[in-house]
């Protein structure tokens, strides 16, 4: 292999980059990235970044050191158009073209957007994380749709910042659906108690000068209007290519889609039927992907840790494992009225998921200890 | 020198965090080892005594960046710059940490 594209210059991306260094592949590498941004850390950009307690030099993926070890071929500021598998080519929007013998497939997505919200912010990149943040003056009132861990954690540093918040969820409780009634409560109850006007069960039909504005009719006043609804997979380029997308580009469990020259990472990456839209699974899916990608064909799988993470105001939430509604919920360590608490998801007598507020250390004992087996789907 | 706390204190496997600026976390690993180094990962905000201690290192326990504790040095992403390492001595069943500003000195 005389040269690798790897399409996508975040997490996943840089991730496979350095993985196909450490793993002795001494070829060329050619990253290419939509943004202008040599690679950057994303989870930051809702927290200290916006906040303006961390400095934009800090969200750097690599250092001059790396770059000078690494020895990429930047394409930034440009976006994948196609992939031409026959040629094997991949299609930039200047124009150019970039042959290549393999291909890593980590662009991501983007931030999902309401009807009715055109113009909101939205918070996935460095420029919106910019942009919201000159919004966020002070005395500004600020409506944030969706409790997820991006809306949670935008309307945390908003209320660092002293500003007045209103979450809007449509759902009963914020994360409901991952975490369950009661620990979804605990999150709905972090909210308010660091004075967060949090409505859940709300539905809402679009943004006007004047705020936001619910189904029932009524407007929630609001100077800034950020959505976090979630993301779309960034899969249009790969029409005509040949692979499947659909929710994601898909591969098999090791990463590697039909074509044996051609593996995702990331959060585009829907492998074996699932896919993520986290940190540590960008980060971990590179090196099973680049091992098959030199490979030629599957020979490692790839097993989710499913560790995921969130900071919001005073609290430090951590989860692992895949637990589903209906999993047991069993208290380890204080209960959920407490500051800090570990639980435990167990289904069929085996623990399944490990979930903490404020206590890393027992998280990460039981998480090793209790949940040390791989999920099995 | 700093007192951490005594030898009974800090059995094989564990850690204890030393409050102050700056924190201080220090180890017992299995084999008896014990090793101190600036409590907190120079990736983002957390306490290294609160990590996954595994011979003779630890793991951030928010973004498992991993730390020799020899040496203070990173082995894996996401942290990039060293830890701070002391060096530890124990005296009549206490363990001290030496170099750090005395400010919860015993």
């Amino acid at each position: 292999m005389k040269r690798v594209a790897v399409v996508g210059a975040s997490l996943a991306g840089v991730r496979a980059a350095q993985e196909l260094r450490a793993q002795g592949y001494d070829g060329g590498v050619v990253l290419i990235g939509d943004e202008p941004h040599l690679p950057y850390d994303r989870p930051p950009l809702s927290k200290g970044f916006l906040a303006g307690t961390t400095s934009r030099e800090s969200l750097d993926l690599l250092d001059a050191g790396d770059l000078a070890a690494l020895a990429l071929d930047f394409r930034l500021g440009v976006r994948a158009t196609a992939l031409e598998p026959a040629d094997r080519r991949v299609l930039l929007s200047d124009g150019t073209s970039v042959h290549a013998d393999g291909v890593v497939i980590a662009t991501g997505g983007r931030a999902r957007t309401l009807p009715g919200f055109e113009g909101a912010h939205t918070l996935r990149t460095l420029d919106d994380a910019c942009a919201l943040r000159a919004a966020l003056v002070p005395g500004a009132r600020v409506v944030i749709v969706g409790a997820g861990f991006i809306g949670a954690e935008v309307a945390s540093t908003c209320r660092s910042l002293g500003l007045d918040v209103v979450v809007l969820e449509a759902l009963a409780a914020p994360l409901e659906p991952v975490l369950g009634p009661e620990l979804a409560a605990v999150c709905a109850r972090l909210h308010l108690d660091h004075g967060t006007d949090l409505r859940c069960g709300v539905q809402v039909s679009g943004v006007s000068p004047a705020g936001v504005e619910l189904a029932s009719g009524a407007l929630v006043p609001a100077d800034v209007v950020v959505t976090g609804v979630g993301m779309t997979p960034s899969t249009e380029w790969l029409a005509g290519s040949g692979l499947q997308v659909g929710n994601g580009v898909h591969t098999d469990t090791g990463l590697v889609t039909d074509l044996p020259q051609v593996v995702a990472v990331g959060d585009v990456a829907r492998y074996g039927g699932r896919r993520h839209e986290h940190w540590t699974n960008a980060s971990e899916q590179a090196p099973v992907a680049v091992a098959n990608l030199l490979a030629g064909h599957s020979a490692r799988t790839y097993l989710p840790s499913g560790y995921v993470w969130s900071d919001q105001y005073s609290g430090t939430l951590q989860l692992a494992g895949h637990p589903r509604p209906g999993d047991t919920l069993s208290y380890v360590d204080g209960d959920p009225s407490s500051s800090s608490f570990v639980a435990t998801f167990s289904r069929d007598g085996a623990t399944v998921g490990v979930f903490a507020l404020n206590n890393a250390k027992l998280f990460n004992r039981l998480r090793r200890q209790a949940l040390r087996r791989p999920a099995v789907v | 020198m700093i007192r951490a706390c005594t030898v009974d204190e800090l059995p094989p496997g564990e850690s204890v965090r030393i409050p102050g600026s700056p924190a201080i976390a220090v180890f017992n690993t299995e084999d008896g080892e014990l090793y101190a180094i600036d409590d907190t990962c120079t990736h983002q905000d957390a306490s290294l005594a609160d990590g996954w201690l595994e011979g003779c290192f630890v793991e951030c326990p928010l973004h498992a960046a991993l730390f020799d504790l020899r040496t203070g040095m990173p082995t894996c992403l996401p942290a990039k710059e060293p830890v701070r390492t002391y060096s530890v001595v124990v005296d009549d069943g206490v363990i001290y940490v030496q170099g750090v500003a005395a400010e919860d000195a015993a």
